[in-house]
């Protein structure tokens, strides 16, 4: 049995509220979800519905105004900026939507860029980028500039950037949505197999139906709330 | 992270060659306008450089610049001799004259003349034939410069090229026949006139008949003198105004600063570098800022601190700094070159250097200032922002 200190995600009442010319939208309303270490969670709901919002909330780049919100049993709410940053850079691995790689580095510069951010010596970073260049299939593509790269390559670029410094929780915002359905089956399944691991958990935020069938369990949301949690097949 | 923010930096190309045009441009006018202005200030007192040999200037009061003659009585000469702690004090004539050129046209030459017994305060350097040679009769040097440009000969034959005085050639000063003995080297001068030097004597008669000729006493104080206190007894015994030749450098060029337009175009030129150079570059840099903000704002949501992100930023602007400072130095130095011994005055001094280098780590910072509050303030959720 999880308790919150043990749980990999553990939101209550969290509540955020986005202001802007008076008019207040209400993102997140008082949404509670668990999500559990080794698991692949998805979030699914219709756009708007709050679950961007949601996993910002989740990986510490975002406060929520109510609620509670314990990663790996660390309250964000009593950490500083400073200590937040931090603590993200250690154990947070992030895949967005549209890559989000540094044009100007090469994909094994770019997969070493959370272990510099960290302190690393460059050389080592990047020895150790490599070895995950080869995990993601791209081994011999290093050298190559995003520019050079297809679609799906430049996103198994970004999982092994989220993935090459060892993180807890991984964070993915629509990994699959701009990829066609051959690449974006090839992606999630490369997360599952490399990003879902013993004390590791796994959030997905999509709409994109294909990729449902590789989650453990589908939080479904509307309107800032879950509305249905699915099990597809609970973790040990 | 230093070698993620110069990739960043030279990644983009186009605006990279943009932050370093701005920044070379801002650089070279800066430098460039400041050293022809320090190089005209310079030529102001070009006169009081060529006659080292004199530690103290003396003149009348009411001189307010080297070209500022106002002649004294010869008698003065003598009450300066008599001053404590002079070692010697010689009379020196300065003077515009109009030689007539053998093609009937009438050029304005500045004529110096020296002390017929020592002929102390000679030019620096002779080019062709000797000082002493100035005793022959009617005898004058000329700079090199006035013999091959103003006063040089007519063409022998229509279309040809105009011949460079030489010695042995003549020249008509104020209706006085003279005779060119010696060529030599002298500072070019503000107006850029040929420079003509004769006795004391000589100089006199050539000049227009007036009841005070002598334009300013050289004096070298004697050794273990301080010079400063002989100038301060010459002041006073005599009631002439002293300068030591620092001095009276800086008063000629405060007088051009103060009664002239120089400073102020030349401002004018230097400002609108600076300000061109910070709108090119701070506008580009900044725009920069902008588009990379997604990735800014993926490194901040990965870990990376406020306080790398700004030592990025600050490596980015100096790095570019650096590279535009040392492409318009270079470029000003290329130019200081090229106009070496021409009429143009160019006087490339380390203060200039710095206070360019100055300039442009000031738009650079203003620059990234405005980048790094922009990063700050970044929210990091932007990056799930599509």
């Amino acid at each position: 049995m999880h308790t919150e200190q043990t749980m990999a995600v553990s939101c209550r009442g969290v509540t955020k509220v986005y202001t802007s010319g008076g008019t207040k939208t209400h993102a997140l309303r008082g949404v509670d979800l668990d999500v559990y270490p080794s698991e692949l969670l998805m979030l699914v709901g219709p756009s708007g519905c709050g679950k961007t919002t949601l996993i910002s909330v989740i990986a510490g780049i975002l406060d929520q105004d109510e609620g509670e919100a314990l990663v790996f049993g660390r309250n964000f709410k009593q950490m500083s900026q400073r200590q937040k940053t931090a603590w993200r850079g250690v154990h947070v691995g992030f895949v967005f939507q549209a890559f989000n790689l540094l044009p100007a580095l090469t994909a094994r510069e770019n997969i070493a860029v959370p272990l510099l951010i960290l302190g690393e010596p460059k050389r080592r970073a990047l020895e150790r980028a490599q070895a995950v260049l080869e995990k993601v299939d791209l081994g011999g593509r290093g050298d190559s500039l995003p520019s050079q790269l297809s679609g799906g390559q430049q996103q198994r670029v970004a999982i092994g950037r989220a993935l090459v410094h060892g993180p807890r929780l991984i964070v993915c915002d629509e990994p699959t949505s701009s990829l066609d359905h051959e690449t974006g089956k090839t992606v999630i399944e490369l997360l599952k197999r490399t990003a879902v691991g013993p004390d590791r958990a796994l959030v997905i935020v999509t709409h994109d139906p294909r990729i449902f069938g590789y989650a453990d369990r589908i939080a479904r949301m509307d309107d800032g709330r879950i509305t249905r949690i699915e099990t597809q097949a609970l973790p040990q | 992270m230093n070698f993620i923010a110069l990739k960043m930096l030279m990644g983009d190309r186009a605006k990279y060659i943009g932050i370093i045009i701005g920044l070379t441009f801002a650089s070279l006018l800066i430098t460039q306008q400041a050293s022809v202005f320090v190089g005209l200030m310079t030529r102001t007192f070009g006169a009081i450089s060529d006659l080292g040999q004199a530690e103290i200037w003396v003149m009348d009061p009411k001189v307010q610049f080297v070209d500022d003659v106002k002649p004294m009585k010869d008698t003065k000469l003598l009450n300066v001799r008599g001053i404590e702690g002079v070692q010697w004090a010689v009379p020196i004539f300065k003077g515009l004259l109009k030689a007539r050129l053998e093609n009937g046209n009438f050029q304005t030459c500045i004529v110096f003349g020296l002390d017929d017994a020592t002929l102390m305060g000679g030019p620096p350097t002779m080019v062709e034939g000797r000082l002493e040679d100035l005793r022959r009769a009617e005898a004058v040097i000329v700079d090199v410069n006035g013999a091959r440009g103003k006063l040089a000969r007519p063409p022998t034959e229509p279309g040809g090229e105009r011949r460079p005085l030489e010695i042995g050639d003549t020249l008509e000063l104020n209706d006085h026949r003279a005779v060119v003995v010696g060529l030599c080297n002298v500072s070019r001068t503000f107006q850029s006139q040929p420079t003509i030097y004769t006795t004391y004597s000589r100089a006199t008669q050539f000049a227009p008949r007036e009841r005070r000729l002598l334009s300013f006493i050289l004096v070298k104080a004697k050794p273990g003198e301080d010079p400063e206190q002989v100038r301060e007894r010459i002041q006073k015994e005599t009631g002439l105004l002293a300068l030591t030749s620092a001095e009276f450098k800086w008063t000629t060029v405060k007088y051009f600063m103060k009664y002239t337009g120089i400073p102020i175009n030349f401002g004018i030129a230097v400002l609108l570098g600076f300000l061109v150079g910070t709108a090119i570059a701070g506008q580009t840099f900044y725009n920069f800022t902008l588009d990379n903000i997604k990735q800014f704002g993926a490194l901040k949501a990965m870990g990376a601190s406020n306080m790398t992100l700004l030592r990025m930023i600050l490596l980015q602007a100096l790095t570019a700094g650096g590279i535009g400072y040392g492409l318009g130095v270079g470029l000003a130095s290329l130019f200081g070159r090229a106009v070496r011994g021409s009429e143009l005055a160019f006087r490339m001094m380390p203060q200039i250097l710095l206070i360019s280098a100055g300039a442009v780590l000031f738009i650079c910072m203003l620059s990234a200032l405005f980048s790094i509050r922009k990063v700050m303030k970044l929210e990091p959720a932007i990056v799930f922002k599509s």
